[in-house]
């Protein structure tokens, strides 16, 4: 088959099968090159970092017990009269997609656990996304070179939502149905072009015979198709910049301390997804999700209490809840102020948290790169602001779940509506102020283990009856990592007067910037690190402390 | 026997005879027919009356007036009929003790059906109004169970949720949870519209829809009731969910990273 140029080595006989196809598979890829430089790339350990792969387990969960569910949903508005096991709804009339959700859950073999797996890896899904971001967020992984890869999770997290809501849309049940009513309303509100763009998804008035289908096409195969590629680029991105580490003796911003992909993480990473797929499959076993059946086909007429929104979306929810109904009308048209406002704030909400790493990479104007995660108490004011937004986030869930509060806790779902509509505004506030103060007190008992070792909690007597505590001063490790962070200073507005001797114009941006940055750094808003004299001046010293 | 003999033949011993056997058939009827019972109610009845009016004197005329005319702490009873007291008191939620609260709730039954049916009689002998149905009326024989599932999503979810497991109502009420509710106390609700509930009339709904109703509630939120695909979670929608999903799903996908990442190989120190 080859030149005998080419079979006089093997004259012992042909290489081994596996050599073989490997040797075929790299004279057409290259694969070689590519893994000899991938698998051993290094990554750290800590749980934390393994948030996003519970993202990514669970979006191929998902994945493929959507495929499963394809095989037997009708995306199809027409009416059918309901034969099915399900006694309570037989001889009801129908959507062919709900007919075809009841046949799934009752007649299907596994549907209904393929369903469950589907919906509760979902939820999962979005949990780690922003639990992910999260721990991104406040450990500053963000920072430059990363922030791309901070927006391409953000819009993977904000796809996933909109995923989700055309997915539980599907079933076209009354729970569902009515917050597609709830989005119609939304665009309904927007001024001028709301009818129209009502219209035009609906392909007439609302509900149409369109919208499942519609639906369905954006849920199977636009969004996850977007959020495929997003996925790729995103762990791209994370094998091309690495993976950032905690400060900790030898690790510094130029290499990675850790295991390699081959073979301990490739084992690791294998085995934590059947643990992931493990523990969906059995909370889906063991736990109802969306029961559609309960819940019956959707009409226009019919509407049952307690309609929310799957989580991600509750947030939505919880602004519409709280806003008062407020409404304008000018010459014959009404403006839902009640509506719209929250329509405006909702996507605000996210985008506040999307940009904040391009504003701090401003206020900071470092232009290095970060490799070393910041522990949170040392970056106060960006922890400040991550818990002051996810008080707001969290708020507007309470807002959105305000009347199983009510029933919940024997509370008036009034008060309850009201306190949710003082504290979005005020628990930022306060959470911001609180985490903060936190976070330096935590700095100003980091500065003192640093200088003045451990508290043992060993009480001495000295000879002249003096009672001291024992410190244990603490180990060379210990001592690196908690003086390993950078600090800023704050930014001055540079001189006014250039060397010729002529004044120059401040811009309002420079002032701002001035001020946003003594706000993170300036005295009072972070505590400076013990220097190396401190320590040794306390260390050496007399007078032990 | 020689005089009744004597007189067989006389013109109007056929319509003694007959009067006789009327008398003969209507006692034994009266003796062993249902309608016997009804006779022997008559003089129960009024005692039954008699004896309501006594417990209401002492559990609920404070309240409501000594002759149910009502007060500011309650109101009138006259004309809400016996379907009303069978189903406040059979529930629990009368007496009231003190106000509290937004509104009554169900709670422990003070009195025994003997005494709620002496309370009901008393007051429907103030006026007119609807009667406790009977078992045939609320019973599940003869239901529609998926009309009613449509009847209870059209006219009771709003409030009540798609399987009756309660939801909130302004400042504090509440449209309670319906599970272990008795049928007849469904029922009597329906047509007499306690607390904050619209009432629904047989002129507004009929008998045939509130059996139907009642049969629904009972396959989807009964004792017997399977559910398909494990714990319900409340059955209260996508917050119980989702709160579901955060703790007992995200919760133990973080302990097992923490499990997994505590357990590195070690790097040998050379």
């Amino acid at each position: 088959m080859s030149t005998a140029a080419n079979e006089s080595p093997r004259a012992r006989g042909k290489a081994p099968a596996g050599e073989r196809v490997a040797d075929w598979a790299d004279g057409r890829l290259g694969i070689y090159s590519l893994a000899k430089s991938n698998m051993r790339k290094i990554f750290p350990d800590h749980w934390s970092f393994m948030l996003g792969e519970v993202c990514m387990y669970s979006f191929i969960i998902i994945i493929l017990t959507g495929v499963y569910l394809t095989l037997f949903f009708h995306p199809s508005m027409n009416e059918v009269v309901y034969h099915g096991s399900y006694v309570p709804l037989q001889g009801q009339l129908m959507s062919e997609a709900f007919n075809s959700t009841l046949h799934i859950s009752f007649d299907v073999r596994g549907g209904l656990l393929m369903r469950q797996i589907h919906h509760w890896a979902a939820l999962i899904f979005l949990a780690g996304m922003f639990v992910h971001m999260m721990r991104v967020f406040f450990t500053g992984a963000f920072r430059k070179p990363r922030e791309i890869n901070w927006l391409f999770g953000f819009l993977l997290f904000v796809l996933g939502m909109f995923t989700g809501f055309t997915g539980y849309s599907l079933p076209d049940d009354l729970l569902s149905g009515t917050g597609v009513r709830f989005m119609e309303g939304a665009i309904l509100s927007v001024p001028i072009v709301g009818t129209y763009l009502s219209m035009f998804l609906f392909g007439g008035e609302f509900p149409g015979h369109d919208f499942v289908a519609r639906f369905y096409s954006i849920h199977i195969l636009l969004l996850p198709g977007i959020m495929l590629g997003l996925m790729v680029g995103h762990l791209i991105l994370v094998f091309y910049h690495k993976h950032t580490q905690f400060a900790g003796p030898g690790k510094t911003e130029k290499n990675v301390v850790g295991m390699p992909l081959l073979p301990v993480y490739m084992a690791k990473a294998g085995g934590f997804f059947f643990l992931v797929f493990g523990v969906i499959a059995f909370i889906a076993a063991v736990a109802q999700i969306n029961p559609i059946w309960a819940m019956g086909p959707y009409r226009p007429d019919q509407v049952s209490t307690g309609a929310q929104p799957d989580w991600y979306m509750g947030f939505s929810e919880g602004l519409i809840r709280f806003m008062p109904g407020w409404e304008i009308n000018i010459w014959g048209h009404t403006l839902v102020l009640g509506v719209f406002i929250p329509l405006v704030i909702f996507p605000l909400v996210l985008v506040a948290i999307a940009v904040y790493p391009f504003i701090e990479s401003w206020v900071t104007g470092d232009k290095s790169e970060h490799h070393i995660l910041d522990r949170p108490r040392n970056a106060p004011t960006r922890t400040g602001l991550g818990v002051a937004w996810m008080t707001l986030y969290l708020t507007l869930l309470v807002g959105g779940g305000n009347d199983l509060w009510a029933t919940h806790f024997h509370l008036s779902i009034n008060a309850v509506t009201y306190f949710v509509r003082i504290f979005f505004f005020v628990g930022p506030v306060i959470a911001f102020l609180v985490t903060k103060r936190i976070c330096l007190g935590l700095q100003r008992r980091d500065r003192e283990k640093v200088l003045h070792g451990r508290e043992t909690g060993i009480i001495k007597r000295l000879p002249h009856g003096e009672f001291i505590e024992v410190h244990e001063p603490l180990s060379q490790e210990q001592l690196h990592t908690l003086t390993a962070h950078h600090q800023y200073e704050p930014a001055e507005i540079g001189p006014v007067v250039d060397e010729n001797g002529v004044r120059r114009k401040v811009g309002t941006s420079e002032k701002l910037r001035a001020k946003l940055s003594s706000a993170y750094y300036g005295e009072d808003n972070q505590i400076p690190k013990p220097t190396v004299d401190e320590y040794k001046e306390i260390t050496s010293g007399h007078g032990h402390h | 026997m020689k005089k009744l003999s004597a007189r067989r033949r006389h013109p109007l011993a056929a319509v003694v005879v007959l009067l006789l056997a009327l008398a003969a058939t209507g006692g034994l009827y009266a003796a062993f027919a249902p309608a016997g019972k009804a006779q022997a109610d008559e003089t129960s009845q009024s005692l039954t009356i008699t004896e309501g009016k006594k417990l209401y004197e002492v559990g609920c005329a404070s309240c409501h007036g000594t002759g149910g005319q009502g007060s500011s702490d309650g109101p009138s009873l006259v004309g809400v009929g016996a379907a009303a007291v069978d189903f406040q008191v059979g529930t629990g939620r009368m007496p009231a003790a003190t106000m509290q609260g937004a509104q009554v709730p169900r709670k422990k039954v003070v009195y025994n059906q003997t005494q709620i049916d002496q309370l009901a009689a008393y007051i429907a002998s103030l006026g007119a109004g609807p009667s406790v149905p009977t078992k045939d009326q609320y019973g599940p024989d003869g239901a529609d169970i998926a009309k009613g599932g449509e009847l209870f999503r059209t006219n009771c979810a709003q409030c009540h949720n798609f399987t009756g497991k309660g939801g909130a109502l302004t400042q504090g009420k509440f449209a309670p949870s319906l599970e272990g509710v008795a049928p007849k106390h469904i029922y009597e609700a329906m047509q007499t519209g306690p607390q904050n509930m619209p009432s629904f009339p047989d002129t507004t709904m009929s008998s045939k829809n509130k059996k139907d109703i009642i049969a629904y509630l009972n396959a989807v939120n009964g004792d017997k009731t399977e559910n398909p695909g494990g714990l319900e979670l409340g059955g209260l929608g996508p917050v119980s969910e989702g709160l579901f999903a955060w703790i007992f799903g995200l919760g133990a996908l973080i302990v097992v990273a923490v499990w997994v990442a505590a357990r590195t190989a070690k790097a040998k120190k050379s």
